[in-house]
């Protein structure tokens, strides 16, 4: 299968900061956002070039998705800051009525999300957010899977009119996507092609997913891997030319089953053409506190949990 | 500018809007809209400034947002005969497929509105960022604002009243329709707040008090000692001591006409308490 290479070890939010200070040079109506957090977020770089447009809000998350709103009128094309948690359940309805139904140019970036948090615990690992905001009308949704692929996708946003749900994560993990890729939004990314079963993954799963289909191939088995880094609007079609080849499909994500990228895919298929599908996600529980990989492991998130997916779905073929 | 018989004039033919426009869908909130009458008026017509037409950035000219949604009678009747959109439209307030929704939203680009609102205590957050916008693209105009009293049990609120103060957004003028009065009953009954202009004093603002908040005359007065008091480093607010329900008697001084729109006969006893002024929709 297609070999791919580490550049080494990065967090998906440093792509995030990087990309957002290119911003910051390029754009000169992109503004910040950001509620006590902006280490966390990897912010300073675009603070400390542009300090009158970064906007440091406290501790007010709802306070500060408002004002995202409001700077839209105006002109600016604002970036918010904070977890995943608090840029998603903590202000849905802020983010519902004056972002998403006002249809304002909000970009929306949330880091720490999913169990990989790691310590903090369930408190702060939202495994819900991809669901809460995919249900918005008009919200486009994001989950990206390297340091690469995130600064690209910030970079990608700016330009979209739109809001849009940009979800990234806390820990080092592997930087594995070209360099120059163009980050396309809505477009799947064919990582490797295969036959005998598709593996869609999105956000830290997708790494995993390359590790299990070389541990595939080295039992015969064919995998086809194709990241899908946009959540809504789907690349239905990427999906379903593979699922006609294979013939059967595991979804990886690090997010509840309920309402993720396998629930959209599983809807694309039951209305189109029905395939039996399994879900790596977890299953409709609260995190804990422990080290990302132990949790990706306790949780079935990692590559072993992939493979067990797919010797499961290959039966039901 | 205009006279203060014509701002009279259109204050009453307002009223009438707003109880048509109620009566005819039988649905709508017709208490807060006709306390905030004379106070929409006076803005629209004397108080902001305005360019001609609509768009959405509204850069060069002062903004509105109303933060409590409900009222959006009195805002469309005020909108409409401002010229945004056709007064004719007003008859399809709160119908399928009408730009006028029974709460005001950007969703079906009605000219005039800038964010959604109904969802209560968010309209001040998005006014300091259009405040903050107009800063950074040094446009010198004003952003005005209009909250309930009830509205403001909503905690948001006060995470933007405090980061107002903190952040210096001195180009906005914030007002409160004090009129003591939300669904369940009055304030001081649901849910107590204390002394809301201490308590803004407290957080860091200027407050104007308009006791009179049903008199074009204090209105015009109150906003504009309020607007000289921009620019000089605090968030302005103004205290608008209004009478829930104004101008037709038996909705005055209660709660019970929030959102309950007036039958046949009583619609008739209120227009004639308000006879046609500039031409009914």
């Amino acid at each position: 299968m297609k070999k791919y290479i580490d550049q080494g070890k990065n967090d998906t939010r440093s792509g995030f900061g990087a990309g957002l200070a290119e911003l910051g040079r390029t754009n000169p109506n992109v503004v910040a956002l950001c509620a006590d957090l902006v280490g966390s977020l990897k912010m300073e770089k675009f603070i400390e070039e542009n300090p009158e447009r970064f906007f440091q809000i406290g501790i007010a998350e709802a306070n500060m998705m408002g004002i995202a709103a409001g700077l839209t009128i105006g002109g600016k094309i604002p970036f918010t800051g904070t977890f995943a948690n608090f840029s998603t359940g903590r202000v849905y309805d802020q983010i519902r009525q004056s972002i998403a139904y006002s249809n304002k140019h909000v970009k929306i970036c949330a880091s720490h999300a999913g169990v990989t948090l790691g310590e903090d615990g369930a408190t702060h690992q939202i495994l819900e957010d991809l669901g809460l905001m995919k249900m918005l009308p008009g919200m486009t949704v994001i989950n990206t899977c390297d340091y690469n692929q995130t600064k690209a996708a910030t970079i990608a946003i700016a330009a979209y009119q739109g809001p849009v749900y940009l979800r990234f994560g806390r820990p080092k993990v592997a930087n594995f996507t070209p360099v120059d890729q163009k980050f396309e939004i809505g477009k799947a990314v064919m990582l490797n092609e295969g036959t005998d079963v598709t593996i869609v993954a999105t956000g830290h799963l997708v790494w995993e997913a390359l590790i299990a289909a070389e541990t595939l191939e080295k039992q015969g088995i064919s995998a086809e891997v194709i990241n899908i880094h946009t959540i809504k609007p789907l690349d239905g079609e990427a999906v379903l030319k593979s699922v006609k080849k294979t013939g059967c499909i595991v979804t990886a994500e690090e997010h509840n089953y309920l309402g993720g990228l396998g629930e959209s895919i599983s809807g694309l298929l039951a209305t189109t053409q029905p395939t039996p599908q399994e879900f790596v996600a977890t299953k409709d529980t609260f995190g804990e506190s422990g080290t990302p990989e132990q949790l990706m492991d306790k949780y079935g998130l990692n590559n072993k949990a992939i493979v067990n997916a797919v010797v499961n779905v290959l039966k039901r073929k | 500018m205009p006279k203060l018989q014509e701002l009279q004039d259109l204050t009453v033919q307002v009223r009438r809007d707003i109880l048509r426009m109620v009566h005819k869908v039988n649905s709508g909130h017709p208490g807060g809209s006709l306390g905030c009458t004379e106070f929409i008026v006076a803005l629209y017509n004397e108080i902001m400034e305005l360019k001609d037409g609509f768009d959405m950035d509204g850069a060069g000219e002062d903004l509105f947002f109303l933060s409590n949604g409900h009222i959006s009678p009195v805002f469309y009747s005020v909108l409409a005969r401002k010229g945004y959109f056709p007064v004719d439209e007003l008859n399809t307030f709160r119908l399928i497929n009408s730009r006028l929704q029974g709460h005001p939203t950007t969703h079906e680009g009605l000219p005039g509105v800038r964010i959604a609102s109904g969802s209560l205590g968010q309209g001040m957050s998005v006014a300091l960022g259009a405040a903050q916008a107009k800063k950074l693209n040094k446009d010198s105009k004003l952003v005005y604002t209009l909250h309930g009293d009830g509205e403001l049990q909503e905690g948001q609120n006060w995470e933007a009243i405090m980061y107002a103060a903190g952040k210096k957004v001195d180009n906005i003028v914030a007002t409160i329709d004090y009129n003591g009065q939300q669904i369940d009953g009055a304030t001081k009954d649901v849910l107590p707040m204390g002394d809301l202009k201490k308590k803004f004093e407290a957080f860091g603002w200027d407050v104007v008090d308009i006791k009179e908040g049903n008199d074009l005359e204090a209105i015009l007065k109150g906003m504009k000692e309020a607007k000289s008091r921009t620019g000089k480093g605090k968030p302005v607010c103004v205290l608008l001591h209004t009478i829930m329900g104004h101008g037709v008697d038996f909705m005055m001084y209660t709660h019970a006409w929030h959102g309950k729109a007036p039958n046949d006969e009583q619609l008739a006893t209120a227009l004639e308490q308000n006879p046609e002024t500039l031409g009914d929709y």
